[in-house]
């Protein structure tokens, strides 16, 4: 249950950037934002597949590289007017070291 | 016959009197005004922003010389009264001319206090209370010597900004231990101190001034420890006094100000007075809020109403600084009786407190977010209970119950009784109000109107959503459009600031120009990045969080997540080996398409992210660069083949293409630029329809531009003819360097020229050689830190962490 699986360190993501995680069913994407905090979402946009990773964060929220949905990070639910929601995962930094829950793993592999 | 009404004094307050007695009566009086200032009524509060360069002097005038005209106003400038004289009830200025009066009005403001040292009257030591000090500062700035403003207070600071603004190198000296103790408490105080020090201002706090040291001029300060600092202009805004000086004389009663009821009579039955020299009930005011409400009752007594009567309601403070923020209201000592609720946010620079006595607030102080002052104001004023909403209170109207109210619904949820304009005591349904009544339609039909926004203007935004409120749709903002929802500025205020303020990164920005997000949005920050990049050539560090993706990775990204990749082909030419290359690379990476593209040059479609850095070391190992088929920057330049194989051919269409395109590759403009070369008037490039082309003909070269093939189609302009290769690379670099600088970001180069018009396009670029030659030698100083190939870059391991996954799990891996 409290099982978390180091996936990198903080500097490694790029401030108010993205990395992916790749697991066996699918991208996580996980962001830190310009006051470092960090979130991890389903890589895969509601619209029409585009990978959030790659879009531009601004505040706690990023939008899409594809047609310009934006989604806040923390609850994954589409801002504005556009209507749709990704997956969060949750994530835990500690001393530098970013953590994502384990489950997360197992979830993702159903 | 008309009653004679003479007027000592033509400041803020009876100016204000004059208007509200034109409105009620306007054939009651003659009105004759003697001014010692040699000009017309001006807001005397917007002298900082002139100061600071923000503004002119005409744009401050409130009354201009044809309002005297109109109103049939004797105005005598320059004319300072030395004698009342009560018996006769006449007055007699100093350069001679009396004038007898039925009712006079004593209006003469207030003199700034200068503290008794040794040196005070040496050159270069000014006060701060007029147009013409304002203009010794901004001669003695030209120099860019140190100031020392001796005060912190409003005016001091306010002074000490402008200064700086304009590039001299300010010292404020204090005698208390912290800024605008009388408006603020000392941790805002505090904080104030640092955001001076923070623009490069120096601050010394509990410093006693000695004397002021100099021969003729001023070279410096000594202080009460001892020190000294050096100085080429002494500013001295440590407080004003009332002026009383000629009532004294005339025998009025008098004490700190002239003595006034509350009908703003003075003890002589004919005489009024009003402003900052009276004093009312002991009390002295030095705001122009009050003195608005005084020159309503004086308006109403002229014209019979004595009912009027004046009472002081607390006052609340703005500084005039740009991008400080900081409210003041009401009282804010602490005491036995009294209790304060305190909200920091150190790393937001936010401090908020409130001081409540029997459960309603009295005073307030905030500092870095000061959207609440006017609802905290409107509740100290109206003796608002507060128990009910006590423990959120400090966080604002916005989490009174329910959701986060937008900034449109906050002021909209205002009682009618809000005060919006603190400056001229507008309160909300008087402004929605007359905009109803009255049909207005604008900003400045609101100001004209109601005064509201018309003195500090710190209430624009609120006039501008009471507008939108009223209007609905119908509204529509100036003609200036916000970049985004974080500004309130447009894209051509934006590069103005980031010049004239020397704006060198994006949070410094976001600060200065009082961002409303925290970094921004998707809008605004490729647009920031942009400018700064054109601004700041060599200087400015990419930001490549601010890119779109395509310009990120330096390839475009597809509609299932993977990339195509275009390398150039100059002028559209090409050979064996690139193709071979080409062919190697899409075999090795499994590329699954390989297409001519319309810009003359191939496109692998369907490159895996992680496979680029491959791609492009193999690409570059031929020779090959990015063609920048993403980029808002030079994308192709077409050829045809010209007078190298074409029976038709006049010039080397091809060879001044490759030139082009080699010459102007990698630069960074507003949106993205294409370009083609025609050997003739056939265009078999399709120069007639690009961002820029040219047509060769026999005489030499014709150069076109504006076109555009995609969403609009439109044709070419002419620009002009050149007869060598040479003048055409140059008009063609200069043409680019001013849609550089002028293009706002996404605005296409047809865009920009309906924007600006071709006349003056020409000006710069056809007519004036010298300018021309001046944007060809901006452009090429830029390119010097433009043609770096970003492929290359990256197969050296830039941005390593954009082509590899942060982790991989349950991945199968190789057998070890
Ligand atoms: C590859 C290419 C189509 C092709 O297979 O031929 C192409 C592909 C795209 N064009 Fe184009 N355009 C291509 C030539 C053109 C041309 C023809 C030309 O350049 O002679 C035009 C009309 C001329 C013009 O620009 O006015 C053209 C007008 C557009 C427009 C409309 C621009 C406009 O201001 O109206 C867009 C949309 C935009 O830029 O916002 C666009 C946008 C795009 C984008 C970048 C869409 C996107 O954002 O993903 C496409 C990228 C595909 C990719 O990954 O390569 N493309 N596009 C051509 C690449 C040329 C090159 O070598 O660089
Ligand atoms: C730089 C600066 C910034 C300020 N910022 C703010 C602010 O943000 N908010 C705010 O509420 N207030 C501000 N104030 C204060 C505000 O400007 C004053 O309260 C207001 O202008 C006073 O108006 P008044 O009509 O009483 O006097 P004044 O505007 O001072 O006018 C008096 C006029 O009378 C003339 N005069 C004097 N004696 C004679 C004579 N014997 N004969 C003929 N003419 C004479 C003077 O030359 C002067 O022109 C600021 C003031 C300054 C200087
Ligand atoms: S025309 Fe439309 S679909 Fe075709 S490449 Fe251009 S943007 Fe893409
Ligand atoms: S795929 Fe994300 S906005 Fe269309």
């Amino acid at each position: 249950m409290n099982d978390w699986i180091e996936i990198g360190r903080l500097e490694q993501v790029p401030l108010r950037g993205a990395r992916c995680v790749n697991t066996p069913a699918g991208k996580i994407a996980v962001f830190r934002t310009a006051e470092n905090q960090v979130y991890a979402i389903e890589n895969r946009c509601p619209h029409k597949g585009g990978p959030l990773s790659e879009g531009i964060v601004h505040g706690g929220s990023v939008t899409c590289p594809l047609h310009n949905w934006v989604f806040d990070l923390a609850t994954g639910e589409a801002q504005g007017a556009d209507e749709g929601q990704v997956r969060t995962f949750a994530v835990n930094v500690v001393d530098g070291r970013i953590f994502m829950a384990a489950e997360v793993m197992l979830m993702a592999a159903e | 016959m008309k009653e004679k009404l003479v007027i000592i004094g033509n400041g803020m307050a009876p100016g204000r009197a004059l208007e509200k007695l034109f409105e009620t009566d306007p054939d009651r009086y003659d009105v004759v005004i003697f001014n010692a200032e040699p000009r017309v009524n001006y807001d005397r509060i917007m002298l900082s922003p002139v100061l600071s360069g923000e503004k002119s002097f005409d744009d401050i005038v409130i009354h201009g010389d044809a309002w005297y005209i109109k109103h049939g106003i004797t105005l005598y400038k320059g004319c300072k009264v030395e004698t009342i004289d009560r018996v006769n009830k006449t007055v007699t200025s100093a350069n001679g001319i009396t004038e007898s009066y039925d009712k006079l009005v004593i209006a003469t403001g207030s003199v700034p206090f200068i503290i008794p040292v040794p040196g005070v009257n040496l050159a270069g030591v000014v006060t701060y209370r007029d147009l013409d000090d304002v203009n010794v500062m901004m001669l003695a700035a030209k120099a860019k010597g140190r100031a020392v403003v001796i005060g912190g207070g409003l005016l001091g600071l306010e002074a000490a900004a402008g200064l700086n603004e304009q590039g001299m190198d300010v010292t404020v000296v204090h005698v208390m231990p912290t800024l605008m103790e009388r408006q603020l408490d000392p941790a805002a105080g505090y904080l104030l101190g640092e955001s001076m020090k923070a623009r490069g201002i120096k601050v010394m706090t509990s410093a006693n001034t000695k004397q002021i040291l100099g021969d003729k001029r001023v070279t410096g300060v000594e202080f009460a420890d001892g020190s000294v600092i050096p100085a080429d202009l002494v500013v001295m805004a440590v407080g004003i006094r009332p002026n009383v000086a000629l009532a004294k004389t005339a025998e009025l009663a008098a004490n700190r100000g002239i003595v006034v009821d509350a009908q703003m009579r003075t003890s002589d039955p004919s005489i009024y007075a009003l402003g900052e020299c009276v004093e009312v009930n002991g009390a002295t005011f030095g705001l122009v809020a009050p003195l608005y409400d005084m020159a309503n009752v004086l308006a109403a007594q002229l014209c019979g109403d004595e009912k009027a009567t004046f009472t002081p309601v607390a006052t609340a403070t703005r500084l005039k600084v740009t991008g400080v923020n900081l409210y003041s209201a009401g009282d804010f000592a602490e005491g036995d009786d009294r209790e304060e609720i305190v909200l920091r946010d150190a790393s937001a620079g936010v401090y908020k407190r409130l001081i409540l006595k029997d459960d309603r607030i009295i005073g307030t102080v905030l500092y870095g977010d000061t959207g609440d002052g006017p609802w905290f104001y409107d509740m100290l004023k109206r003796n608002v209970d507060t128990r009910e909403m006590r423990d959120t209170l400090i966080f604002g109207q916005n989490y009174q119950g329910g959701a986060p109210l937008d900034p449109t619904a906050a002021v909209a949820a205002l009682p009618d009784e809000a005060e919006i304009c603190g400056c001229n005591g507008v309160c909300k349904s008087k402004i929605t109000g007359t905009i109803t009544a009255k049909g207005l339609t604008s900003l400045d039909d609101v100001r004209a109107h109601t005064k509201a926004s018309a003195s500090c203007g710190s209430c624009t935004g609120l006039v501008e959503k009471l507008l939108l409120l009223t209007l609905g749709d119908s509204y529509n903002p100036a003609a200036v459009q916000p970049m985004c929802k974080c500004t309130d500025l447009g894209h051509d205020d934006v590069r103005r600031l980031i010049i004239a303020k020397e704006l060198r990164s994006i949070p410094q920005l976001m600060q200065e120009l009082e961002w409303k997000t925290s970094c921004g949005c998707a809008k605004c920050r490729p647009a920031l990045n942009y400018y700064m990049i054109a601004t700041w050539p060599g200087e400015y560090e990419d930001d490549g969080q601010s890119r779109f993706i395509n310009e990120r990775v330096h390839a475009n990204i597809q509609k299932d997540g993977t990339y195509s990749v275009v390398p150039r082909m100059w002028g559209g030419m090409t050979s064996p080996n690139e193709l071979r290359a080409i062919a190697d690379v899409a075999d090795k990476f499994k590329i699954p398409a390989v297409k001519v593209t319309g810009g003359q040059r191939i496109d692998l479609l369907g490159v895996k992210k992680e496979d680029l850095p491959g791609v492009w070391a193999d690409l570059n190992a031929a020779g090959m660069v990015s063609g920048a088929a993403y980029a808002k920057g030079l994308r192709t330049v077409k050829t045809c083949v010209g007078s190298d194989w074409c029976r038709f051919g006049t010039q080397d269409s091809t060879g001044l293409g490759i030139k082009l395109e080699k010459f102007m590759w990698g630069s960074w403009t507003p949106a993205k630029v294409k370009m083609a070369v025609s050997g003739c008037p056939r265009n078999c490039a399709e120069a007639t329809c690009k961002d820029v082309g040219v047509i060769c003909v026999d005489s030499g070269y014709d150069i076109v531009f504006a076109g555009a093939a995609g969403l609009d189609i439109k044709g070419t302009e002419p620009l002009c003819h050149v007869d060598t290769e040479t003048d055409a690379i140059e008009v063609i670099a200069a043409l680019t360097q001013l849609y550089r600088e002028q293009g706002r970001y996404l605005e296409r180069m047809y865009k920009w020229l309906k924007r600006v018009g071709m006349e003056s396009i020409q000006a710069s670029i056809v007519r004036d050689l010298t300018k021309r030659r001046f944007y060809y030698d901006r452009f090429v100083f830029s390119q010097k830190f433009a043609q770096v190939d970003p492929w290359e870059e990256r197969v050296n391991g830039k941005d390593a962490h954009e082509f590899a996954a942060l982790a991989e799990f349950g991945v199968p891996q190789a057998a070890e």
